[in-house]
């Protein structure tokens, strides 16, 4: 599939975005985040800024942006629309949370409440994102019981990491909710990383979806290649899904991957657990796993490939 | 209404039947849908660049070549037109968040509503088939209508109520009609020649159907020939010839 | 959520006109249907006989060249140097004036200084009647580079031809064997007819060395070597006569196979028929015991044996040297398998299969008939092995003896016009051959040729040739180099006015011929010819006229452009004395007429070609110069008689139009055409559908309708006397006798009966050097260069590969698109490769007229088709090595002059990894930059 930058962004955006919203509802609940009446409303502005802008992002590729609002027609059949739909609504907890950590505090249970609301469905609005790629049976790389899963923890993980560099700079201090912030981004970045190394051991192991011959009915004439193409030139489906990027660019790809996006967090992260410039480190484990994140999201397109490229003898 | 519609008893299952044992690859199918279709239920098909470096186009049929393993060495080419097949279990309708694509109760014919797509384009990644054209003029997306407006149009005489690609190939390899009912020519068809879906491992249950390429042989009874005569001439020849003719 | 809208009742358009499709020559019906003034759509006329409703994919692509940006707008006078492609648009008047003060200064002084000559030509009865009228010889279109070897062999031997004038009879066929064709003219038709076949389940068998289009549904696909067809259609007959699969009574009674051979070497004779006194063929009666003449009914003519003449010498029946020839070992399946490329034991069963369904599966009509000599036959019973043949065959120089095989081969099983066999096309079968020589050497009183221009020579007195036995035609056709040159060498044309001067060429007059590339053999050598200057600075070629619709390479080489309307913008007929639409059922043709207004300064060629005659005075077309006696080509179709009662169109005629064929002109006509859905024919009775060349009933009515002169039986050549005449006059024989250095040639080639030799080009070039044969293919969706300007087509075939055999590609170490160099003996092109199984091994092919010159037809200049597109042509060449005598003969076949595209060899060179990723030779841009008037 042809990586899209508007896509990639949506995607990562998205998870750092509710990723922090959900791990805000449950520090609160456990009273690890600081008291003042403007952390909540400041920490929840962050990460609605980061899931809106990933949204405005996804719909950049639309033909027809005026039409967007069609999107949320159709939640009881479509990922999709259900994606909008709960995005929109995770708006209204996430919101009560603000309000209610300013007016009452961070301890009162109204806040508790929303910040947990907030939380699960933060986390369900990751769900839905990953699902609208692991519904699509023709991309097996996306339609297997890793995407979802994935989602939801690179979504902790880089919450976790806008947490921690969040309190980092808020308190300037190892102590407390900067503490266990990071230390869950050290735990995600290694649990991340390890599931998106077993993911890609997964699908290079996979068999193809089909083959020219199920794809053209010709089994039973032996072995099908492709002879000539309707046009010389490329089309629409080749453009959009023939994508094909080469075993070792890609190879190259996931080392850098699994260095920036994970590896190289999950030490910031420890040095900051360690008190070693939380302030800098926490912040600068996020950034990095942001553009690790992004290059993993781009190789999670460029990877996959269409069954309907089989039809032009491309490898699928 | 992107939920699938509940399948009707008696609905009809309007599609097409393609022959691989006659289609000679031609495009001639390929080209009149575009004539018909690019001011039909989907006008326009546009085309970018056509002149130019790059000629591309929106096309709703297009025509692949294959080859075969054939006997001694020699592939054996197989012609094989690709369209939307209107699936039973057609993705491309259920992920669409806008309604815009829909597969119709009445007679399962898949369509898109291009007033209210929003051009995200996931129904196409949805299609195994690669059935969907964008167009990137209008920014929606587009594919075969089984010329819907043809076959129910009631300008037309009856017997032209046809797709245009049925009713303009020249080698009678394709073939419309309604899959639902076991009588109809095509489902005859189907039975009789051993009609198969496309990737029927994916579950999308395609209502077109290909017939796969048949081979007819011809059997011989072995001749005996007479030992041949002096001049090379066999035995068989001067027999034959030593019959008494009439002028 | 908004209804999605769909329209149950809207109507196609509010206008529909019925015309003839022209974005190929196969003349199909369609149905223009118009939105307010604008094409909406294009389809199948479904009453027309041609194509019953189907449209192919160039004909439903019409609509995009009616718009296309290649149109030509205004008529165009060089202003730069010729090639360069700088016009002036001019104004009708000016143009015709130009072309008329050129042409009249021709006619005076030497008419044949005129060299008119047309390609992909629907109006030849017209074109050629103006060349006969202006008075040169030097007329023809593309019947020479196309498929004259088809046309020739059929017509002499039996009165009709693959090529055009017969067609499979697809209902009760149960074998059909198809010789080299990948689309062939009858494009739809024969689409319709496979069909049939295998809707009945009858088996097709594609001879061919490439395995695409009608070969990939063939039910047996046999990959030939390219130009070894009459070696296997002749141990096919060897096996048949072996197994004594032969149908003498169809012999006998049908064909000259018992007629007496003179047998008297080294006399002036020798090799012609006994005749009695008044000049009929004798046969030896077995039932008498003595001669008689040979179409004498309740005989038993002999067909083998060795019988005395009464003057004491010797004769044999024509079956008898056929049988001796063909029963030799040289043409056993063993003898033949390497060299064609295909298994004894394939050619047996073959065979098997041949004699099988002919002799034990024939198919018979209940419908009495009654032959020439007034039997009646209660049933028609015929052989239903069918057989097509094209220009596999006919683009070798072997081709016209290898088609005389094939109709040889049709004979000899009895399969020719009978029911479930290869069947005549009307208006033919037609006398062999067909009419009297071609003119040429005499004008009448009125300045014009005394007879067609095209002809068919029968003797060598028939011959265009001076006393020296050189040429007198440019081309080179009916010379002793092309004795049934019957289409002219349209392929020499342009080298040989360079090679002639102004002496013997003044004006090259081009209609609807892309002459400057993809009909030229060498393209590099024919521009420059055409640019090419005398020592006195003037064009080696005088004046080059070029009438073309779109900007295609050669209009950049004229002086004055005529530019043509489309197809959709003109009147025209498809005339039974062209090619017509005629079928097996009957004789059919059809017109066209305008369906929309030019939006530009356009006119149909056809009324400026009577214009120019009438301003001219052409005897037929004008009274006096400046007196015209048509107004334009649509009154010329209604009024213009050719012989009392027959014109352009057949249809509708008489006063009161009720008549078909011979009949007063009917003012009405073209309306009448129109409200028959542009088309006219007229459906044989049952009795007349079969054996029409002794069918009495047909040959009478075809005879009252105009269609033929005589109406005695058409008896089939088997053994060909009018070859074995001008083989005679080799032999030092006769009057007129071919010129030393031709002797031997003549001699081996005008053979009476078919003989199969290699390639001549092969035999004058290494083939170790150059081992591959090289080909090209029609592609079904593309019609030559007519279609690379349309937007729809050309992406389908925006550039083209060449086809290389797996093992092929493997052992020369090459992948999908690898850029190779392809050498031949003449030149070296670059292209990209694909690798396919389906093809003969020793066969590289390419889509044909894909490449275009950068540039031309307003496409981009780094449009795929230049850089990436390629034509075989530039490896090709019109003349052979010099021979022994320095002389270089045409590449042509030795008999009808056919051009020789297929005998090409080359070798592959793969190029370096790093080459350049483009087509070569690259010829600088053509672009055409007019200035004036218009603008
Ligand atoms: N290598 C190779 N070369 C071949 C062949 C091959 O098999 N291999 N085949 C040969 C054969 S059989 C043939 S017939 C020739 C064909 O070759 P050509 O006779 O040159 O025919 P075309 O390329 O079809 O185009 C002739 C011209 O007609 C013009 N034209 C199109 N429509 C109209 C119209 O309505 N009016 C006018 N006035 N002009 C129009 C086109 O623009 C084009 O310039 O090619 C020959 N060349
Ligand atoms: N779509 C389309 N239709 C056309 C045309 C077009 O350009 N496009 N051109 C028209 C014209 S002008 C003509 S002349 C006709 C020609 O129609 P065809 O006769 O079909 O002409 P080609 O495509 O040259 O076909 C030559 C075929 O013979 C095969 N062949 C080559 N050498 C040999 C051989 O030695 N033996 C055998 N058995 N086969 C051989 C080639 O592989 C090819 O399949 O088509 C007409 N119809
Ligand atoms: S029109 Fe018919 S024969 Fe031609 S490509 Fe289409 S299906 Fe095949
Ligand atoms: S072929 Fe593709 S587009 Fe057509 S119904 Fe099936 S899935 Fe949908
Ligand atoms: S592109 Fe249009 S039809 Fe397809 S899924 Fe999106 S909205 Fe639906
Ligand atoms: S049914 Fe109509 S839209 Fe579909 S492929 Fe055929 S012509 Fe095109
Ligand atoms: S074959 Fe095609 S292009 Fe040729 S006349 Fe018929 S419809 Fe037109
Ligand atoms: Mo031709």
């Amino acid at each position: 599939m042809t990586p899209a930058s508007s896509v990639l962004l949506l995607t990562t955006l998205t998870g750092f975005g509710y990723g922090l919203l959900a791990w805000l509802g449950i520090f609160c609940a456990a009273g690890a985040l600081p008291e003042s009446p403007w952390f909540g409303p400041v920490a929840v502005v962050i990460a609605l800024g980061f899931a809106g802008a990933g949204l405005v992002a996804s719909t950049l590729h639309l033909g027809r942006k005026e039409r967007a609002w069609r999107a949320f027609s159709q939640w009881r059949s479509s990922w999709l629309s259900r994606e909008g739909v709960a995005a929109v609504a995770t708006n209204l907890p996430a919101l009560g949370f603000a309000v209610s950590w300013a007016a009452l505090g961070a301890g009162a249970n109204l806040t508790v409440a929303f910040g947990l609301v907030a939380a699960a469905m933060a986390l369900g609005t990751v769900f839905c994102t990953a699902m609208i790629y692991a519904c699509l049976k023709p991309i097996r790389q996306w339609h297997n019981r890793f995407t979802a899963p994935l989602y939801l923890v690179f979504a902790a993980f880089s919450g976790a990491a806008l947490l921690a560099a969040l309190l980092g700079v808020w308190t300037g201090a190892a102590a407390g909710g900067t503490a266990g912030a990071s230390a869950l981004v050290v735990v995600f970045a290694i649990g991340a990383g390890v599931a998106k190394a077993a993911y890609w051991r997964f699908i290079d192991a996979q068999g193809p979806l089909a083959t020219l011959a199920s794809a053209t009915g010709l089994g039973s004439f032996g072995t099908v290649r492709a002879l000539d193409r309707p046009h010389f030139t490329e089309n629409y489906v080749l453009r959009e899904m023939g994508y094909q990027i080469a075993r070792r660019h890609a190879a190259r790809l996931r080392r850098i991957v699994l260095v920036l996006a994970f590896a190289a967090p999950a030490v910031l992260a420890a040095l900051a657990l360690a008190g070693a410039m939380p302030a800098v480190a926490a912040p600068l484990a996020a950034l990095l796993a942001g553009i690790g994140l992004f290059a993993e999201r781009w190789l999670f397109f460029a990877e996959a490939t269409h069954v309907s490229a089989i039809y032009y003898g491309r490898a699928v | 209404m992107t939920s699938l519609p509940q399948s009707q008893p008696g609905a009809r299952r309007l599609g097409l039947v393609i022959d691989l044992d006659t289609c000679v690859g031609c495009h001639a199918c390929a080209v009149n849908c575009k004539e018909w279709n690019t001011e039909g239920h989907h006008a326009p098909l546009p085309d970018y660049d056509p002149h130019g470096a790059d000629p591309d186009g929106v096309w709703f049929n297009r025509i692949h070549s294959y080859e075969a393993e054939g006997s001694g060495g020699c592939g054996k080419t197989v012609n094989f037109p690709r369209s939307c097949l209107h699936c039973e279990n057609p993705l491309c309708v259920t992920v669409c968040p806008t309604g815009a694509s829909y597969k119709r109760a009445e007679d399962g014919i898949v369509l898109v509503n291009t007033d209210i797509c929003i051009g995200c384009k996931l129904c196409s990644w949805a299609c195994p088939y690669g059935a969907r054209e964008f167009d990137e003029h209008d920014g929606v997306m587009k594919k075969c209508t089984l010329c819907i407006d043809r076959i129910y149009n009631e300008s037309l005489p009856e017997a032209e109520r046809e797709p245009a690609c049925v009713a303009t190939c020249p080698s009678r390899a394709r073939h419309f009609g309604d899959l639902a009912d076991p009588e109809s020519r095509v489902s005859k068809l189907v039975a009789e020649r051993g009609g198969v879906d496309l990737m029927a491992e994916l579950g999308y249950r395609p209502t077109n159907k290909y017939l796969p390429p048949r081979q007819t042989r011809i059997e011989t009874r072995p001749v005996e020939m007479p030992a041949s005569a002096p001049g090379g001439l066999g035995g068989a020849l001067l027999a034959l010839v030593d019959k008494v003719l009439s002028r | 959520m908004p209804e999605d809208r769909i329209a149950y009742h809207a109507p196609v358009g509010d206008e529909v006109a019925h015309t003839t499709c022209y974005m190929c020559a196969c003349r199909c019906g369609i149905k223009v249907h118009l939105k307010d003034g604008k094409l909406r759509y294009i389809e199948g006329n479904r009453d027309h006989p041609i194509n019953r409703g189907v449209l192919c994919a160039k004909g439903s692509a019409g609509i995009m060249s009616v718009t296309s940006p290649a149109r030509l707008r205004a008529p165009l006078k060089r202003v730069g140097p010729r090639g360069a492609g700088e016009f002036e648009e001019i104004g009708w008047d000016e143009a015709m004036a130009i072309a008329t003060a050129r042409l009249a200064g021709i006619r005076a002084s030497d008419p044949h200084r005129l060299a008119f000559f047309t390609g992909r030509d629907q109006s030849q009865s017209l074109t050629g009647h103006f060349a006969r009228m202006f008075g040169t010889m030097n007329f023809a279109a593309h019947g020479g580079f196309c498929s004259v070897n088809m046309a020739a062999a059929g017509l002499y031997s039996v009165g009709g031809a693959f090529w055009e004038f017969g067609e499979p009879d697809w209902n009760h066929a149960k074998l059909f064997l198809l010789f080299g064709v990948a689309e062939d003219h009858d494009s739809n038709p024969i689409k319709l007819g496979l069909a049939k076949l295998k809707e009945r389940g009858a088996k097709i068998v594609s001879v061919n060395p490439v395995r695409t289009g009608y070969s990939a549904i063939a039910d047996e696909f046999v990959g030939i070597t390219p130009g070894t067809d009459g070696l296997f259609i002749m141990a096919l007959i060897h096996c048949l006569l072996a197994e004594g699969a032969v149908d003498t009574a169809f012999l006998v009674r049908y064909t000259n196979a018992h007629h007496l051979v003179i047998d008297v070497p080294g006399e002036a004779d020798h090799g012609l028929f006994a005749r009695d006194a008044e000049g009929a063929a004798l046969a030896f009666d077995r039932k008498a015991g003595a001669l008689a003449r040979a179409d004498a009914t309740g005989t038993d003519p002999a067909l083998l044996g060795t019988f005395t003449l009464p003057d004491g010498r010797r004769a044999r029946p024509s079956f008898a040297l056929l049988a001796e020839r063909y029963a030799a070992a040289e043409y056993a399946p063993e003898a033949v398998e390497a060299r064609c490329g295909i298994a004894a034991t394939t050619i047996r069963r073959l065979a098997a299969e041949i004699a099988e369904i002919a002799f034990r599966q024939p198919v018979t009509i209940e419908q009495a008939w009654t032959d020439t000599d007034g039997r009646r036959h209660e049933t028609m019973t015929g052989r239903p092995v069918a057989m097509h043949a094209m220009r596999g065959i006919s683009a070798h120089s072997n081709g016209f003896h290898t088609c005389r095989a094939l109709h040889v081969l049709q004979m000899l099983i009895g399969a020719v016009d009978t029911p479930g066999s290869w069947r005549y096309k009307s208006p033919h079968p037609k006398p062999i051959p067909p009419g009297p020589g071609p003119a040429g050497r005499a004008h009448d009183g009125r300045g014009a040729l005394t007879g067609n221009v095209l002809g068919f020579p029968t003797s060598p007195e028939d011959l265009l040739v001076d006393d020296a036995g050189e040429p007198l035609r440019l081309d080179r056709a009916f010379s002793w180099e092309a004795p049934l040159g019957i289409h002219g060498m349209m392929h020499m044309a342009i080298a040989e006015a360079h090679a002639a001067g102004r002496a013997r060429v003044d004006t090259l007059f081009l209609y609807m011929a892309n002459m400057a590339w993809n009909s030229a053999m060498n393209p590099g050598e024919t521009t420059r010819m055409l640019t090419d200057r005398d020592a006195d600075g003037e064009y080696r070629i005088p004046f080059v006229i070029v009438a073309d619709a779109f900007e295609s390479e050669t209009v950049a080489y004229a002086d004055l452009v005529l530019p043509d309307t489309t197809y959709l913008e003109r009147y025209d007929c498809i005339s039974l004395l062209d090619r017509p639409i005629g079928s097996a059922h009957g004789p059919a043709d059809a017109i066209r007429v305008p369906v929309l207004k030019p939006d530009r300064d356009v006119r149909p060629f056809q009324d400026v070609l009577i214009d120019l005659a009438g301003r001219l005075g052409l005897p037929d077309f004008a009274e006096a110069p400046g007196k015209p006696l048509y107004s334009s080509y649509a009154d010329y179709m209604v009024r213009h008689q050719r012989k009392p009662g027959v014109g352009p169109l057949a249809g509708f005629r008489g006063a009161d139009g009720t008549v078909f064929g011979r009949g007063e002109p009917n003012p009405e006509q073209i309306s009448r055409y129109i409200a028959n859905k542009g088309f006219a024919r007229y459906d044989l009775p049952l009795e007349q559908l079969y054996y029409k060349h002794a069918n009495r009933a047909y040959l009478t009515g075809a005879k009252e309708m105009g269609l033929i002169d005589d109406d005695s039986q058409i008896v089939l050549n088997l053994y060909s006397e009018h070859l074995q005449k001008f083989r005679l006059a080799a032999e030092g024989h006769g009057a007129v006798r071919p010129p030393e250095r031709l002797r031997a040639r003549v001699a081996r080639f005008m053979d009476p009966l078919p003989i199969w030799y290699e390639p001549i080009e092969q035999t004058m070039t290494d083939m170790k050097q150059f081992p591959l044969h090289a080909i090209t293919q029609r592609p079904m969706s593309m019609y030559h260069s007519w279609g690379s300007h349309n937007a729809w087509l050309r992406q389908i075939h925006s550039e083209n590969r060449l086809y290389v055999h797996r093992d092929l590609a493997a052992a020369q170490g090459l992948e999908d698109d690898d850029w190779v160099e392809v050498v031949s003996r003449t030149g070296r092109l670059k292209c990209q490769i694909r690798i396919m199984d389906g093809v003969n091994p020793h066969t590289v092919w390419t889509w044909n007229a894909i490449g275009r010159r950068s540039g031309a037809v307003a496409l981009a200049q780094d449009a795929p088709e230049a850089v990436r597109g390629f034509l075989l042509n530039h490896v090709i060449s019109e003349y052979l090595p010099a021979g022994d005598d320095g002389a270089r003969l045409s590449n042509s076949d030795p008999v009808t002059g056919q051009a020789a595209w297929f005998d090409l060899t080359v070798r592959l060179e793969p190029c370096e990894p790093e080459t350049i990723a483009e087509t070569q030779p690259r010829m600088a841009p053509v672009a055409l930059t007019t200035k004036g008037a218009g603008q």
